[in-house]
């Protein structure tokens, strides 16, 4: 099936009307020593039932998280999905639209964006966020290459609490540039402010921290952000959507640029992508962000109307000297965003996140009280806790699988010091009964807690 | 379409109203450290199920959508979505995957995407694919990165220069700016093609790269590839395929055979991927052998009947996004190209240059084409591609603007062409292969129709759109002056 309407008999007549007597007539442009004398290698196309045969028994050869218990994180979380987002998101008429560079035929995506970037500041407690990019890690990067630009200093200072495929986006982005990359290693599972300032130059641009961090601590944000201000750096904090129903936001902790992935807002698990990339920052660096921004106007009746704004900071205006070579942004997941955020409220937002943490909490205190504790027992946490086996952290997931449970991420596989831990993530979708199973797959009996179980 | 205005969510919230509600905790509570906590009110909205619905019904109608209208815009391929591939994308085998569960939860996927990496191979004529990049800048951005690390890798760092023609797309320059090369701008004859003296003249060893879009941003398949090719190879750089005009060209020629040496495919614009109002995208790159050390990590290989992500590769460029690409929309892309199958691709094609050709020997004698047949003869004497460019100057001639005629299309319910790109004052129309003989023939029944409205009254042209939830809006008082978020007590 190719889609294509049109009848043999009207091509026919079409071939005719522009004068043509086959298809090689409009076919000569290409010379017949570059043409393809064969057919494409390709498998047969197929009708609709027998591909839905074939993708279903693709995404059968999967187990999915919704199959297994998930208690799987690291910058990805298995999330409560309302009903309404997949609803109002499939709607063919954000589905099917084009970028809305013609506003009066856009007005629907361009207010759902100006909400979007609203109630980013809103959560964020930022003053301007754009209309998203396209993930978490390049949503990082730009925010870097942006602080270069702004501070015309070439250092970037990145704390190894940073997401590990973040940090490695990030040193891809700085390479080719005149720019530095400097990671500063973690102390106690959170950034060592004695190295922090001893690292500092005077050419240090940004100081990037991700709170809650990769291993699941909540970072002193605002200590690290005096660090960078008295050195005349910008703070940079990758942040967790959903933590912030609950914790200290960005706009109060004296940050400068905040950006996430917005994965935990209503967005699929969908094997890495397509997510959203959340950017907020002041307003003094606002002709200098990077991606789409949708601004307020009025028509030539004085109604209110939206468009896309500050368009001279971008590629198709600028070319080589734009703020980013960002062409879109990732507008069907900005309107899933936007939806889930409105669907669920400040106080659904804060009960959520409420849920996330007393379940980890519980997780926490059910684990200790069977010999296994948290790898730094000091350290405040949101939803995902960094606990210390007995067992080869593989065996253990290996056996975990086995009984249909996703029992965390091995966090040896980015920090071999800690490959005894594992990192687990719990959302509000998961029960006490799924805990407790947890539990006892972590703590299988017979097993004798080690004796050095309790070592910050 | 409603005219009626839509307040916004933040005017429509109601203290205490909630959309959905939550499971009551089945652990105790416990308080994290007040310091590390908010206690600040957000401001964000709050709303009740039925009225979120509505306020996001409401705003869907204020839309243009292929599902909804013809969007002949050229340079985006603005083809049909097809739904199967929206169902293909929710099954929970993908929908529901995460993307750091072990290899064997997720041989399914991972063949679906070594399976694409195949396909997207074979349709380029090339080596090697990389399903990474984000979207088409993104896939820019990343073979400029390739390309660079091989010239570093080859001794040969002074190659820091991109030629790219006058035509090219914005991202071509500000991609190249992004990975620290300089670009050089080649310009175009008036035919529209590639000038070949300029670019002998601009290659040199300090050259990593020619940016080419072929057919070209005029809608021009430019016969002298193979030549342009042999001059870029003979100088020792590489030849960038833009892949934006792929739609013309599947199972006719390969990029690979026409000496192209690395592209970047955009899924939204060749492989029916829904645009989702500006996003999400995706932008494979495929490569020539000698380039394939270097692409993004990881890459899904095949060892025997089992599928697996492959870190190890000493040379890449690194990682260039989290994860594993913009899976659920490679899953489209996938679903589309099996439903097609190479007769279908070629079909496509041959169809998407069919309807270009055949809207424009509809409109011709009205709307003048810079770069097609002389006066009187038809378009078989010298087709366009898949798209073509047309500069109206006798409407133009009356008073009335190119955006001008692209706010009355509005009216008549059609999405404008490209305007103003690639060259000053034109229209681009790229019609695809997806719509209908009718609805073809009444687009160009309508802009007959506008241009000779023109040589009447070119009244309406000014006042366009009028039938809009919005009239024309001032954009330049929005950028003068951004209002970027809602503040409280602003007015509807």
């Amino acid at each position: 099936m190719d889609y294509v309407q049109i009848t043999p008999r009207q091509r026919d007549e079409m071939l005719k009307a522009v004068g043509a007597n086959s298809i090689d007539d409009l076919l000569k442009q290409v010379p017949d020593e570059l043409r393809l004398a064969r057919p494409l290698d390709l498998p047969a196309g197929m009708d609709e039932l027998s591909l839905r045969h074939h993708l279903s028994d693709l995404a059968g050869q999967n187990q999915s998280a919704s199959q297994k218990t998930c208690f799987l994180g690291a910058g990805v979380y298995d999330h409560f999905i309302p009903t309404v987002v997949d609803h109002l998101a499939m709607k063919g008429e954000f589905l099917t639209a084009y970028t809305p560079y013609q506003a009066e035929a856009s007005q629907g995506s361009l207010q759902a964006f100006f909400e979007f970037q609203t109630m980013v500041c809103q959560l964020t407690g930022m003053d301007v966020a754009n209309a998203s990019l396209y993930e978490g890690a390049t949503a990082l990067a730009e925010a870097a290459l942006m602080a270069l630009n702004v501070t015309g200093k070439r250092e970037i200072i990145v704390s190894q609490g940073v997401h590990p495929h973040y940090r490695q986006v990030l040193r891809t982005y700085l390479s080719d540039l005149p720019a530095i990359y400097t990671e500063i290693p973690l102390k106690n599972g959170v950034v060592d402010t004695q190295e922090l300032e001893s690292e500092l130059e005077t050419d240090t641009a940004a100081i990037i921290c991700q709170s809650p961090n990769f291993l699941g601590h909540i970072e002193r944000v605002p200590t690290i952000a005096k660090f960078a201000h008295a050195n005349e750096s910008l703070m940079i904090q990758c942040f967790n959507p959903i933590s912030l129903g609950l914790l200290k936001r960005p706009g109060e902790m004296d940050v400068d640029i905040a950006v996430a992935e917005g994965q935990p807002l209503g967005i699929p698990l969908q094997f890495g992508g397509p997510y959203l990339g959340l950017f907020a920052c002041r307003q003094q660096f606002v002709r200098k962000m990077p991606g789409r921004l949708v601004g307020q106007t009025i028509d030539a009746e004085g109604r209110r109307a939206f468009c896309l704004t500050l368009q001279t900071r971008e590629q198709h205006i600028r070319r080589e000297k734009a703020t980013s070579n960002v062409c879109t942004n990732q507008g069907l997941l900005a309107l899933r965003a936007g939806v889930y955020i409105a669907a669920m409220g400040p106080k659904g937002l804060h009960d959520v996140a409420q849920l996330c943490h007393n379940k980890a909490a519980y997780l926490a205190g059910r684990l200790a009280d069977a010999g296994l504790s948290l790898r730094y027992p000091n350290q405040p946490y949101f939803n995902e806790i960094l606990v210390q086996l007995r067992q080869p952290v593989d065996q253990v997931l290996a056996i975990a699988n086995q009984k249909g449970i996703i029992a965390g991420y091995p966090v040896g596989r980015d920090y071999p010091e800690l490959s005894d831990c594992l990192l687990i993530a719990v959302t509000e979708k998961r029960t006490k009964a799924e805990l407790d199973a947890l539990v006892d797959v972590l703590n299988p009996v017979g097993s004798a807690p080690r004796a050095d179980h309790a070592r910050q | 379409m409603t005219h009626k205005t839509e307040k916004l969510l933040f005017e429509l919230s109601t203290p205490g109203a909630r959309a959905i509600d939550l499971p009551a905790s089945d652990v105790p509570t416990t308080e994290l450290d007040p310091a590390l906590c908010t206690f600040t009110e957000t401001g964000l909205p709050e709303i009740g199920q039925l009225q979120l619905v509505r306020h996001y019904t409401h705003l869907s109608h204020r839309n243009f959508s292929v599902d909804d209208n013809f969007y002949p815009l050229g340079s985006c391929t603005m083809k049909y979505n097809p739904k199967v591939n929206e169902w293909a994308a929710s099954l929970d085998g993908f929908a529901n995957l995460h993307p750091m569960q072990p290899d064997a939860d997720t041989q399914g996927a991972l063949a679906l995407l070594y399976h694409l990496r195949v396909f997207l191979a074979e349709i380029a004529g090339l080596d090697e694919v990389s399903l990474q990049p984000c979207a088409g800048a993104h896939g820019e951005w990343t073979a400029l990165k390739v390309i660079r690390a091989y010239f570093h890798d080859h001794n040969q760092p002074k190659r820091k220069i991109v030629l790219a023609p006058d035509t090219a797309h914005g991202t071509n320059p500000a991609s190249c700016a992004m990975c620290g090369a300089n670009v050089v701008t080649i310009k175009s004859r008036p035919d529209g093609l590639t000038d070949l003296d300029d670019l002998r003249a601009h290659l040199s060893d300090e050259v990593a790269a020619v940016m080419v879009t072929n057919p070209n941003t005029v809608g021009k398949f430019d016969a002298h590839i193979a030549d342009m090719a042999d001059l870029i190879h003979d100088a020792g750089a590489f030849l960038y395929l833009d892949g934006a005009n792929m739609n013309a060209i599947l199972g006719i020629t390969r990029p690979g055979d026409f000496g192209a040496d690395i592209m970047h495919f955009n899924t939204h614009k060749t492989f029916s991927t829904p645009h989702g109002c500006g996003g999400p995208g995706a932008g494979p790159i495929a490569m020539r052998k000698q380039l394939a050390p270097y692409l993004p990590v990881p890459q899904v290989i095949k060892t025997g009947d089992s599928y697996s992500l492959d870190y190890n590769r000493p040379k890449s460029i690194g990682r260039v996004r989290s994860f594993h690409g913009q899976f659920n929309v490679l899953v489209r892309a996938y679903a589309y190209i099996a439903a097609c199958g190479a007769a279908g691709l070629r079909n496509v094609s041959e169809t998407a240059i069919l309807c270009a050709n055949y809207l424009a020997q509809r409109i011709k004698h009205a709307y003048a084409l810079p770069f097609g047949p002389p006066d009187g003869q038809p378009m078989a004497a010298a087709p366009c591609a898949h798209e073509f460019i047309t500069v109206p100057q006798t409407i133009l001639d009356r008073g009335v603007t190119i955006m001008d005629i692209a706010k009355t299309l509005i009216d008549r319910g059609y999405h404008p062409p490209t305007v103003h790109f690639p060259i000053h004052d034109c229209l681009m129309i790229e019609p695809t292969e997806t719509e209908s003989k009718a609805v073809l023939d009444d687009f160009a029944d309508t802009m007959l129709e506008l241009a000779e409205l023109s040589q009447r009254d070119t009244a309406p042209f000014k006042a366009a759109p009028v039938n809009q939830p919005v009239r024309r809006l001032d954009e330049v008082a929005a950028a003068r002056k951004p209002i970027l978020t809602w503040t409280p007590g602003d007015k509807t």
